[in-house]
C-alpha cells in the first residue's frame, strides 16, 4: 500500500494519497472548492482558474485541480482574496461571449449560472464582448451554441478519453479559441461522431444540448460519465 | 417622517419586471405606506422629479431616449437600481448587437414588409449602435437580476433600501 502524505485544507490535517491533486482530496473530505473545468473521470487541465486556492509558502495562487499534494502541503480554500479573484474569473467568463440566460435550454441547470449565483455575482464589471458567434445546428440530435461556451475543455476530453472518438478541438488563441469538431467540419458532419451524446451530458453550460427541448428544460448528468470511468478503472 | 419618493422607468425590457413589481400582492400596500412612486409607467407624471430617492430603471439602454431618461433618473434620484436581466447584463435586446442596427432595421422594415417598406424615422428615438446593460451609462448602486427578477426579491431590494440598509440578495440572487 502507498505511504499517505500529511495536508492541511483549511487548518484540518488529512491523510492523502500521493498523486492526488489537492481538488481531489478536498472533495473525498467534503471541503468545497469551486471547478467548471474539472470533471471527475477526465484528465484535468486547469483551463478556468475557479478553483485557485492559496497554498502556503508558495506567493501565487494555485490550481487546486492540476496541483498534485505534497507532505506538509497547506491548502486555504477560501478567502476574500480568493472570492474576488473567483468572481473576476466568472464575470470574464460572461463578458467574453454572448449569455442570454432568458432563452437558455440550460438556465437554472447551469453550472456557470450557479456558480455566479453563490458567488454573489449580481452584475458584470468589465465591458461585455459582444462577439458574433455561430450555432452548429447540422448534427441530427444535437446543438453547440458558441455564444454559451466557456471552453473548458469537458466535451473535448470526454469525446477522446470516455468514447474515444475524439472529435472535438480548441482553435485559435486567446479571445479567438473556438470549439471545432473534427478539423473545422460541421458536426453533423463529422465522419467519426457516434452521436452517443456523451459531450452534451458532459457540458457545464446550455453551449450543448440535444434538440428540441425548451428554456430551462435541458438538463444533464455529467456524474453517469465520471462513473463510466470509475466502472473501467474498477476492472 | 414624511413618506419617501420611488421613480420607476422601462428602456428597453419587456414590461415583464414593472408586471413582477405589481405582483408582490400585499407587500406593495406596505411599500407604498413608506413610499410614493413619483413617476413611472404606473403614474401619470410627465417628468422624472427632482429628490427621488429610489430609481427603478427596467430594460437595456437601447436609444437615444433610453439614454436620456437614464440620465435624468440618475441625476435626479439618490439610489438606482438595475431591475432584472435587461437591465443588469443586456439580455435579449443585446442579442441585436453582432448586426449593424441600418441592417437590422432594413431586414425588418423593408426586406421584411409586406406593404409599405421604408425604415420609421418620425416619432421614434434613433437607436444606439449597440445595446448596453444600464451600468455601461450611468453609475448603478444595487443590480437585481432576473428574468423577471421575483416579486419578493424587488419587494425586499426597496424595503431594505427604504431603511437606509445596502440589500444583499444573497441566495434570491437569480439570473433568467
Ligand atoms: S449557458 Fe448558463 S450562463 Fe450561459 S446563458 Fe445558458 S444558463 Fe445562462
Ligand atoms: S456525440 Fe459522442 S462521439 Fe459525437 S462528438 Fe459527442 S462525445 Fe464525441
Ligand atoms: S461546448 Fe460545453 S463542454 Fe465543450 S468547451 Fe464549450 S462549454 Fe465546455
Ligand atoms: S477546475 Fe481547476 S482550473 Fe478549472
Amino acid at each position: 500500500m502507498t505511504e499517505k502524505v500529511k495536508v492541511r485544507i483549511d487548518g484540518e490535517v488529512i491523510a492523502a494519497t500521493p498523486g492526488q491533486t489537492i481538488l481531489e482530496v478536498a472533495r473525498a473530505n467534503n471541503k468545497y472548492i469551486p471547478a467548471l473545468c474539472y470533471m471527475e473521470g477526465l484528465s484535468a487541465v486547469g483551463a478556468c482558474r475557479l478553483c485557485m486556492v492559496e497554498v502556503s509558502g508558495v506567493a501565487r495562487l494555485l490550481p487546486a485541480c492540476t496541483t498534485p499534494v505534497q507532505e506538509g502541503l497547506a491548502v486555504v480554500t477560501s478567502s476574500p482574496q480568493l472570492q474576488s479573484h473567483r468572481k473576476i474569473a466568472l464575470e470574464l467568463l460572461f463578458a467574453e461571449r454572448n449569455h442570454v440566460c432568458a432563452v437558455c435550454v440550460s438556465s437554472g441547470h447551469c453550472e456557470l449560472q450557479a456558480l455566479a449565483q453563490d458567488h454573489g455575482v449580481t452584475h458584470v464589471r468589465y465591458p461585455y464582448n459582444y462577439p458574433r458567434l455561430t450555432v452548429d445546428t447540422t448534427h441530427p440530435r444535437y446543438v453547440l451554441d458558441h455564444n454559451r461556451c466557456v471552453l473548458c475543455s469537458r466535451c473535448v476530453r470526454t469525446c477522446a478519453e470516455i468514447e474515444g472518438a475524439h472529435v472535438w478541438d480548441i482553435a485559435g488563441r486567446g479571445i479567438h479559441s473556438r470549439l471545432v469538431s473534427e478539423l473545422q467540419r460541421p458536426w453533423g458532419e463529422a465522419t467519426t461522431c457516434t452521436s452517443c451524446g456523451k459531450c452534451v451530458q458532459a457540458c457545464p453550460t446550455g453551449a450543448m444540448a440535444e434538440k428540441g427541448w425548451g428554456v430551462e428544460e435541458m438538463t444533464k448528468q455529467p456524474a453517469v460519465l465520471s462513473r463510466l470511468t470509475s466502472m473501467r478503472e474498477g476492472q | 417622517m414624511d413618506k419617501r419618493k420611488i421613480g420607476t422607468c422601462w428602456l428597453d425590457g419587456c414590461s415583464g419586471c414593472h408586471m413582477s413589481l405589481l405582483d408582490m400582492d400585499e407587500g406593495i400596500v406596505a411599500l407604498l405606506e413608506k413610499a410614493d412612486i413619483v413617476f413611472g409607467p404606473l403614474v401619470d407624471a410627465q417628468e422624472w422629479p427632482e429628490g427621488v430617492d429610489v430609481a427603478v430603471i427596467e430594460g437595456a439602454v437601447s436609444s437615444q431616449d433610453d439614454l436620456k431618461l437614464a440620465q435624468t433618473a440618475r441625476a435626479r434620484s439618490h439610489v438606482v437600481v438595475a431591475l432584472g436581466d435587461c437591465a443588469v447584463t443586456g439580455n435579449v435586446p443585446s442579442m441585436r448587437n453582432g448586426i449593424p442596427s441600418r441592417k437590422l432595421l432594413e431586414r425588418i422594415y423593408v426586406e421584411g414588409a409586406t406593404e409599405r417598406p421604408g425604415v420609421p424615422t418620425d416619432g421614434v428615438p434613433a437607436l444606439l449602435k449597440r445595446v448596453e446593460p444600464l451600468q455601461a451609462a450611468i453609475k448603478v448602486d444595487v443590480h437585481v437580476p432576473g428574468c423577471p427578477p421575483k416579486p419578493n426579491s424587488i419587494l425586499f431590494v426597496l424595503s431594505e433600501l427604504l431603511e437606509g440598509r445596502e440589500p444583499d440578495l444573497g441566495s434570491k440572487l437569480r439570473f433568467g
